[in-house]
């Protein structure tokens, strides 16, 4: 005799509300973090993604200043604006973190991406890769009478392309660093 | 002054210096050389547990008793594992704890040593922070920036892992006050902006309502002093989540009874019908909110959190406030008051009229029973004996815990331990232990169900050994009576695995463990039990047989609104009467 007229699939047979509260456009932003460094840090970082079950697109983290023990850690993520603005909360309440920038909304920024490609082929196709890589400013590194090691620079976008160009002729490897990332003028 | 000591002496030595006098905890090989250091000074006292799960759960009670952080001892490995249901208790509830366990050596860690577990990595994402220490220079300030992380901004739990040989190796140690505590630092002051937004609308508004939370009681008890001058002087009317109960005293006329699930129905009403709601230090928990898209459509909803990531996190507000909850009420007081201390007077008394319909349903209303106790009046009895002393209630997990929550009155803030955010049965054992060892002179009950007590009754030994007076109030009903309760209502009365077979004997247990046994299964003797109970000089079990198939009312049924709660059988006819918009 259950007092509840409740349908067969409605939510309310569990503890909890299980539709999504945020059926909303899904944004991509950078954010740039700096941080301690300090053991566990970029697991603190990662662990928070992961546990909350929040995009890691793109993550990259490097020491900027020995003197004072900071990292920049610059991670590229997406979700709707009320997730983002939830990422942003979240990563400002770990201890070690001291700043977080969101550069998609701060204003202009710049984004660079390092990767390294291997194309193996010969003949025309070879060639080609060689006229696309030059194209796209991207510099021999390696090369043997098979194959090239290209190295390029740009934003995501560029090095998307340049992979898809380099696909049908002969692209084995891939490298990429992820993005790093400044807002833009003297500020 | 730096001066050179173990890492060992250190530990003692800073806790000294951090003002600690209680530590909960449990020897083991990892953490030999601190214990020695124990044995060797009489300033902090050390309570052995019986279990480490125990040992965090009593230093939250006596943190939530005291508003001072609470201190655990552990071991590697399994003593570090077995504390991880209470670091996240105390994450959840936001209680401050420093928590130091062993670890082995740091030339051993990783290599799946004895007792070795990768205690940092287990607990990070169930405590505020945590660090392994590996160099015994290091020692001193890291406990100290423990102490700071643990006790500032929004509180939580912290755990500092120290290998075996840091505790052996001479080191610097440094004061509290020469430490580098490092650049962790909240704010605490609220923008004047936001919280002149606010006084202008209690100045407007015309169906207010406060959304208390434990923030309140987090900020200190100067908050709660200054949420009841705030609450009497715009004479609005209050609730408040399970963990900021006592905050405003249960007795003061503005009062309308905890909200949320099981809260009371004027409560719940006045959320969803208010058209200003003031959120101070709750943070729209969905036992709180019911349906998310339903909840309170009507209203501008201001947020006041220490936390900015409590801040539209769920609920999205309108008047964003991040602050402590202290510094933020007496701006706004200060605000409000030079602004002409207005409210808008007309349309408040109506809205109290409006509650005052919400409050005649009467929905704590119960049937009552002759032959049998029912949960309810045990816990009204309960109240009814025990206000007059000076009462700290620790609860399990579960229906008791909500009737307690409804039926016992809180006057004042830290008066009241429940596991709130994580629901942690076993909770309230230890918890009793930890408030009693910090009030010793004070009457501490812990409101129980059978099968939330079993989970931690190894703590009794605790309570024998240190003489802790602890009153343990079983509301036994062989049941595991909130999963019952959902079964029957939500799936089809299969109740699956939800009562207890080979229940123990809980009188003939408590002689077990040298503690006094009352066991009461007559409403008509329950007056005086209660009573014998609170005059034994010692720990009690009190085994009281209840109706066993009683159900929790008033509830919200998950993903219902907060119009639309079941009341008990008592009252659903009046309610039909009074509002067409109670689900039956």
């Amino acid at each position: 005799m259950s007092p509840l007229k409740i349908k067969k699939g409605s939510t309310s047979h569990s503890a909890y509300e299980l539709r999504d509260p945020n059926a909303e456009i899904i944004e991509r932003h950078t954010l740039a973090c700096i941080v301690d460094n300090e053991a566990g840090v970029l697991a603190r970082v990662i662990g928070l993604f992961a546990g909350r079950g929040y995009n890691i697109e793109s993550l990259t983290v490097s020491e900027i200043d020995h003197e004072s023990h900071r990292s920049r850690l610059t991670v590229v993520t997406t979700g709707t604006p009320a997730v983002i603005d939830q990422i942003k909360a979240q990563l400002g309440r770990i201890v070690p973190v001291h700043e977080v920038h969101d550069l998609t909304v701060d204003g202009p920024s710049v984004e660079r991406e390092l990767s390294l490609f291997k194309v193996r082929g010969t003949g025309e196709k070879r060639v080609e890769s060689m006229r696309l890589a030059d194209i796209f400013r991207a510099n021999v590194v390696d090369s043997t009478l098979e194959s090239f090691v290209f190295e390029i620079t740009g934003t995501p976008e560029k090095i998307d392309a340049f992979s898809e160009l380099m696909r049908p002729l002969g692209l084995v490897e891939v490298a990429r660093t992820g993005v790093a990332a400044l807002s833009r003028g003297a500020g | 002054m730096a001066r050179q000591m173990t890492g060992a002496k250190m530990v003692v030595q800073a806790l000294k210096d951090q003002g600690v006098d209680t530590v909960f905890g449990y020897p083991g090989g990892a953490v030999l050389p601190i214990y020695d250091e124990v044995f060797q000074q009489n300033d902090i006292r050390h309570i052995l547990v019986r279990h480490e799960q125990g040992a965090v759960h009593a230093a939250e009670g006596y943190a939530r008793s005291t508003g001072k952080p609470g201190v655990v001892l552990v071991t590697s490995g399994p003593g570090a594992t077995n504390a991880v249901t209470g670091l996240t208790d105390a994450l959840l509830d936001s209680i401050p704890l420093v928590v130091l366990t062993g670890q082995v050596p740091t030339f051993m860690i990783g290599t799946d040593g004895f007792q070795e577990a990768d205690t940092v990595g287990i607990t990070r994402p169930c405590t505020k922070h945590n660090w392994l220490v590996r160099d015994t220079d290091q020692l001193a300030e890291t406990l100290h920036k423990a102490f700071h992380v643990a006790t500032t901004g929004r509180p939580g739990p912290v755990l500092i892992d120290i290998p075996k040989d840091v505790q052996f190796a001479n080191g610097e140690y440094v004061t509290p006050k020469s430490a580098k505590i490092g650049t962790y630092n909240p704010k605490v002051k609220g923008s004047i902006e936001s919280i002149t937004d606010l006084a202008a609308a209690i100045e407007t508004a015309k169906r207010p309502v406060f959304y208390t939370g434990g923030g309140v009681i987090n900020s200190g008890v100067a908050a709660s002093q200054l949420l009841r001058e705030l609450v009497q002087a715009t004479g609005f009317p209050i609730t408040s989540t399970l963990m900021g109960l006592g905050a405003y005293p249960a007795s003061g006329k503005n009062w309308l009874g905890m909200l949320g699930m099981h809260g009371l129905y004027e409560a719940n009403m006045a959320m969803h019908d208010c058209d200003l709601m003031i959120n101070i230090g709750a943070r729209f928990d969905d036992r709180i909110t019911g349906r998310l898209d339903a909840f309170s459509p009507g209203s501008v909803k201001a947020h006041i959190d220490i936390d900015p990531s409590s801040i539209n996190k769920v609920i999205h507000v309108d008047i964003p406030i991040v602050g402590d909850v202290g510094h933020v009420l007496e701006d706004l007081l200060r605000v409000w008051k030079s602004r002409g201390r207005k409210t808008n007077k007309a349309s408040v008394s109506k809205w109290w009229a409006q509650i005052k319909d919400w409050q005649s349903i009467n929905c704590l209303d119960y049937t009552p029973s002759k032959k049998t106790i029912k949960p309810q009046y045990a816990l009204q009895r309960l109240e009814e004996l025990t206000k007059k002393y000076d009462r700290y209630i620790t609860t399990e997990v579960g229906q008791h815990q909500m009737w307690a929550a409804q039926y016992l009155n809180f006057e004042d803030p830290h008066r009241w331990m429940t596991s709130g955010g994580l629901g942690t049965m076993g909770y309230g054992l230890p918890a009793s232990i930890g408030v009693q060892m910090a009030h010793p002179d004070s009457l501490v009950i812990n409101v129980a169900g059978e099968a939330s007590w079993l989970m931690n009754m190894q703590e009794m030994g605790t309570a024998m050994q240190y003489r802790l007076p602890v009153k343990q109030f079983i509301l036994n009903n062989e049941r595991l009576g909130m999963v019952r309760q959902w079964q029957e209502l939500l799936h089809g009365e299969r109740y699956s695995h939800s009562w207890s077979e080979s229940l123990p004997d809980f009188v003939k247990l408590a002689e077990a463990f040298g503690a006094k046994g009352i066991i009461c299964n007559d409403p008509a003797d329950l007056d005086d039990a209660i009573m014998e109970m609170i005059n034994h000089d010692g720990p009690v079990i009190f085994d009281c047989l209840v109706e066993k198939h009683e159900n929790c009312f008033p509830m919200i049924p998950s993903g219902k609104p907060h119009n639309e709660m079941l009341l008990g059988d008592a009252s659903t006819k009046d309610a039909i009467g009074n509002t067409g918009a109670v689900l039956v």
